[in-house]
């Protein structure tokens, strides 16, 4: 399955999406397809500093609860209000209107610890997780 | 089914610690070792059994005495079907079901249960019930930190001190800062320094008692409540006597976004400090924070109303330690009490119950005042509960002692708590305390007065 170009992602199957000094961050279309039908998102605080690998939220689906991983470092300023009323915009659209937050990046050097599609690919044919 | 470890087990553990054995391991001291069989003496025929312990009761001091003991634990009155029902085998476990799905029944009567915490609190949800209302407020506090990602609460200093202490002890191992709001000369909590405290932010909760420990009917207004909501911080409210809630406006009603509290009083007897029952309940957007746990309503796969635990992805046998908080259960079979109880006398009686209540005890102060020495220390209204200044000259443990005596518990005196109170006694009334009950104190406390005016001190 190929993996959405342009974005950078996570062994913990986040994806992240740089536009200048700002990264949206999600969870992949593997990563909710997983988890199942997902019925709570808990996010980061707008304003809240984070930092890269840290566990800042979780993921609650009907089989399971998941940490919630951060692929960067930085300062969390924009959370996705849709996901409070409709959770399952995860599972319909993990790379679009399923977005869980925005930060503004601490360390543009962190995103070299990300996997490009290729890689990301490769992991999850391999079945990682 | 448990299974304890075994031999290959233990084993394996010692030798990755190095221990030749187990009793190597863990020396006792021969002064406190017991070495030979444990020195009991035998058994007893039922029957002998039954007079010896029956003699045993017979040395209660507490049968016979007049109390006005309250502080926390309540006397009320527990019709006979609340039992009867409770006491069926069907439902007869302390513990909350584990198989929960093949337990309809134990669901259905948590569902009601939440429902009835519900309806009392004003709030949108409600916990299957926790151990007592101390846990309650400690598991409530831990709501708000999580909640806002603050490190500290603040509790008013009229919250009841062991759930103080409480909340102390689950604040020191989640290194949480816990901060005490005064109380003012009427009892009440001071909220007239909260914009500021609250100003930066760094609290998670604002936590209130109303009744508050003093028996005062104290709730915060709209300048605190205000100040609570523009700085984000959880308003915590605490209901030590649920039968308040019978009469007095709820929780939510005066800002509480998390109410907590002891049920006890719906039909759970008293008996040397427990089993209790406490309670949660929080508004929707604090669901998912809400411990242990919920019962929901649902349907089968036939279409046939269900009950089902739910949000139980949290609990710690499933998140492991990141669970927010350690309970996996429920105080179920008081909570059952407790549902039974309010079922049989429903709105009605609760409320003439809470009145009751509410007219007994300021009977009781009115009584105790008109004699000579004894005032009311705080002008605040009450419920259940009052706190009597007693002449000075006695103070609270003399005039408590004296009151032993003559066969009557007067209440608790204040000052291990607070320590300015020193001459104060806080005293409870119940719909069970009688006129006769009250006519039997006032007597004693004016004749311990008499007796003590008539012969002064004598200073060597």
């Amino acid at each position: 399955m190929a993996q959405p170009d342009g974005l950078l992602y996570s062994k913990e199957h986040e994806w992240l999406k740089i536009e200048g000094d700002v990264g949206t961050v999600g969870i992949t279309d593997y990563a909710q397809n997983s988890l199942g039908d997902i019925v709570y998102v808990e996010l980061p605080r707008v304003g809240q500093t984070i930092q890269q690998h840290g566990s800042i939220g979780v993921v609650e689906s009907v089989k399971a609860v998941s940490d919630l991983y951060t692929p960067v470092g930085g300062e969390v300023v924009e959370v996705n209000p849709a996901l409070e009323a409709d959770p399952a915009l995860v599972n319909r659209d993990a790379f679009g209107e399923g977005w869980l937050y925005k930060v503004k990046l601490a360390d543009a050097g962190e995103r070299d610890a990300l996997l490009d599609p290729q890689a990301y690919d490769a992991l999850v044919a391999e079945g990682a997780h | 089914m448990y299974s304890p470890h075994t031999d290959s087990d233990i084993e394996a553990m010692l030798a990755v610690i190095g221990s030749p054995s187990l009793e190597d391991l863990v020396r006792v001291p021969d002064a406190v070792a017991l070495r030979g069989p444990l020195e009991v003496p035998p058994g007893l025929p039922e029957i002998e059994l039954g007079a010896k312990i029956a003699g045993y009761a017979k040395r209660n001091a507490a049968v016979g005495y007049t109390s006005f003991l309250g502080a926390g634990a309540y006397r009320h009155y527990c019709p006979p079907v609340v039992m009867s029902l409770a006491m069926r085998g069907e439902f007869l476990t302390a513990y909350t079901p584990y198989q929960a799905e093949v337990s309809q029944g134990y669901l259905q009567a948590i569902y009601e249960w939440q429902t009835y915490v519900c309806l009392l609190t004003g709030l949108d949800i409600a916990n299957a019930s926790v151990y007592d209302g101390a846990t309650a407020l400690a598991e409530g506090a831990i709501m708000a930190v999580n909640a806002t990602g603050r490190r500290a609460v603040l509790v008013s200093s009229a919250v009841h001190p062991n759930y103080r202490a409480v909340l102390r002890t689950y604040a020191r191992g989640l290194d949480l800062d816990v901060e005490e709001l005064p109380v003012d000369a009427n009892g009440a909590t001071d909220f007239s320094n909260l914009e500021a405290r609250l100003a930066d932010k760094r609290f998670a909760a604002v936590i209130v008692q109303s009744p508050n420990f003093f028996g005062c009917i104290n709730t915060p207004g709209e300048a605190a409540r205000a100040a609570v909501r523009s700085t984000g911080t959880v308003s915590i409210g605490v209901v030590a006597e649920a039968m308040s809630l019978g009469v007095l406006a709820t929780p939510a009603s005066w800002g509480a976004q998390i109410a907590v509290g002891e049920a006890q009083s719906f039909g759970n007897p008293l008996a040397y400090g427990g089993p209790y029952v406490g309670f949660i309940a929080a508004t929707k957007d604090h669901m998912r924070r809400i411990p242990g746990r919920l019962v929901g309503r649902s349907l089968d796969n036939r279409g046939n109303e269900a009950f089902t635990l739910t949000l139980q992805a949290r609990e710690q046998h499933i998140r492991r330690e990141k669970a927010t908080s350690n309970i996996c259960t429920n105080q179920a079979h008081c909570a059952l009490v407790a549902t039974i109880y309010l079922a049989a006398v429903g709105e009605t009686g609760l409320r003439r119950a809470a009145v009751l209540n509410l007219e007994r005890t300021n009977a009781l102060a009115e009584r105790v005042c008109a004699i000579d020495g004894y005032s009311r220390a705080f002008s605040t209204p009450v419920f259940n509960e009052v706190v009597i200044r007693v002449p000075a000259a006695l103070g609270a443990g003399r005039v408590l002692a004296e009151l032993e005596r003559r066969s009557i518990l007067g209440g608790v005196a204040l000052d291990r708590w607070y320590p300015d109170l020193g001459d104060c006694i806080l005293m409870n009334a119940t719909e069970l305390t009688t006129p006769e009950d009250i006519d039997v104190l006032c007597a004693a406390l004016r004749d311990i007065v008499s007796v003590a005016t008539e012969s002064p001190a004598v200073h060597v």
